[in-house]
């Protein structure tokens, strides 16, 4: 427990280390505010804008989430489907891979081309960027489970359904839950990118709109909304997962004893 | 070829055991009966034979272990029986109908205890009444009552009372095995199959769980048919013994237990007993060359 929070207090410190090097390195070297405002300029403008930045949080926020449930659906779906057999397995996984290797920022224009500029794209480019990575963990979970304990509930005379409920599904949330904190983190970027290009609301928006009007410290002040929601995101995720499959991380404090 | 127990004859007489009768059907229809049975993996020239064409039938209620070198299809016979797998020529026949017809309850248990582990030993051994019919149907209804006493009395039987709430990673190997048993008997059924269920364990809590195995069968009576390597284990538990031979594997011997039960773990000093292992012993170095 000590080292834990000593390491916790180091990581506090390397946090506020690097800012306040920031600080100094820009005071010191005369860096002008256009180019590079100082963390105090950034906190000040943070704490001014922040009723009108508020909405914009909001709709990232909405944007990426349901983006980002969109695609846990789809993505567990697909993985469910193609987990449970070997053939669908092999005849769909040349095309996702196909489909994950597009860059993500190239689909944006056809999004905003169907559904116009704002909220649409933003959710479609969440949901597109987050659900690979489910789909593979989801379908990697379930075509790795032990014959071992399938053959338990086999004997049992279990159905197929019956073993996918006790014994394949359990079995894939650690995968499920690790590939949910990179998703979210990519449905985050998706969504923000999409609002960078084509939208009049959102951080995205926010910070294209200032950098066009040389409002430096606004740019720098998204930024580190973005930064903290982002943390925000995956430590609930993470949260989530010690909760869930306390089981897979053994002897760690979150188990149960 | 006929695959009885003629064909082999111990070298000495075993004066403990009797060779089993195949003409006095007990009962009307047998728990497990093999019909020239065979079992092939792969086709063409990759095939590859588990189990030469084999017949062997077992009578309700009969404690029935398999011994033989490693690789002779043991656990092929174990697998028909539990409808793991087909065979690939003959029938398999479970209560008198084929395999698939589920005529009867089964429950297996593998050498790994393969507990689930995301569910407490408790929730583990109620496994089986979640899946299994009649069980299954008042599932909702009685799992935090009659079903959670059920497991609570068995699990106490085999000194695990305290560890219901406790998860499979928090047990020895030995605790996990005895859970295992629970869980393969927890929905009483007719036929337990057990495939060297204590290899993986010390001599000491070997013996320990031969006995406890011992007490859970005499108490329920259900049909065993234990695949093992440990011959004095075989000796030990079972009322019948069945040598097979190496790949491809049939059965070459077959003979009765007679020691009453239950059995005394002294019992493995005897003179008797020592000599009817001794005679199983060099049956196997035989059939090794």
């Amino acid at each position: 427990m000590t080292e834990t929070n000593k390491i916790r207090s180091m990581s506090f410190s390397l946090i506020l280390g690097f800012f306040l090097m920031w600080e100094v390195l820009c005071i010191m070297l005369n860096v002008s505010d256009l180019i590079l405002p100082r963390p105090s300029e950034i906190a000040v403008t943070l704490w001014t804008r922040f009723p009108v930045l508020w909405p914009h949080i909001l709709q990232t926020l909405y944007s990426t989430l349901t983006g980002f449930s969109l695609g846990v659906i789809i993505g567990v779906s697909i993985g469910v489907l193609i987990g449970t057999s070997r053939v669908a397995y092999g005849v769909a996984y040349p095309l996702l891979v196909g489909f994950s290797s597009i860059p993500k920022v190239a689909v944006v224009p056809i999004f905003v081309l169907w559904f116009g500029s704002g909220t649409t794209p933003a959710i479609l480019t969440a949901m597109v960027i987050c659900v690979f990575p489910i789909v593979v963990n989801i379908s990697t979970g379930l075509a790795t489970t032990e014959p071992d304990l399938e053959d338990v509930l086999k004997t049992l005379g279990a159905s197929k359904s019956e073993i996918l409920w006790n014994v394949g599904l359990p079995r894939t949330m650690p995968y499920f839950f690790a590939s949910l904190k990179v998703a979210i983190t990519l449905s985050f970027v998706g969504a923000v990118l999409s609002e960078t290009v084509a939208s009049n609301r959102g951080i995205g928006n926010v910070m294209m709109t200032a950098s066009s009007n040389f409002q430096v410290s606004l740019v720098f002040a998204g930024l580190i909304v973005l930064a903290l929601m982002g943390v925000a995101l995956y430590a609930f995720f993470s949260f989530l997962e010690s909760r869930v499959t306390g089981w897979a991380t053994r002897g760690n404090d979150i188990a149960v004893t | 070829m006929n695959m009885t127990s003629d064909i082999s004859a111990p070298a000495t007489p075993l004066p403990a055991t009797t060779v089993a009768s195949r003409s006095n059907p007990v009962h009307a229809r047998p728990a497990i009966e093999l019909q020239d049975a065979s079992v092939i993996f792969g086709k063409g020239d990759q095939a590859v034979t588990a189990l030469t064409p084999t017949t062997l039938k077992m009578e309700r209620g009969d404690f029935l272990a398999l011994v033989g070198p490693s690789g002779c299809g043991k656990s092929t016979i174990l697998r028909l029986a539990s409808n793991l797998i087909q065979p690939s020529s003959g029938n398999v026949l479970l209560g008198g109908r084929e395999a698939a017809a589920k005529e009867l309850r089964i429950g297996m248990a593998f050498q790994n205890p393969t507990m689930l582990p995301w569910r407490s030993i408790e929730k583990n051994v109620m496994l089986p009444l979640k899946i299994v019919e009649p069980f299954k149907r008042t599932f909702q209804r009685d799992r935090k009552g009659a079903y959670r006493d059920r497991v609570h009395a068995l699990l106490e039987q085999v000194g695990l009372k305290d560890f219901a709430g406790h998860f499979p990673w928090q047990l020895s190997g030995g605790m996990l095995q005895r859970a295992n048993l629970c869980r393969a008997l927890i929905h009483d059924p007719d036929l337990l199959l057990l495939d060297e269920p204590f290899g993986a364990l010390d001599q000491f809590t070997r013996e320990e769980l031969w006995q406890v195995l011992q007490d859970l069968y005499l108490d329920r009576q259900p049909t065993v048919l234990l695949v093992t390597h440990d011959l004095r284990e075989a000796g030990f538990l079972a009322r019948r013994i069945c040598v097979m031979s190496a790949r491809p594997g049939r059965v070459i011997s077959d003979r009765a237990v007679t020691m009453p039960q239950p059995r005394d773990i002294s019992v493995i000093y005897s003179p008797d007993f020592v000599e009817m292992t001794q005679g199983l012993r060099e049956l196997i170095a035989q059939i090794r060359k």
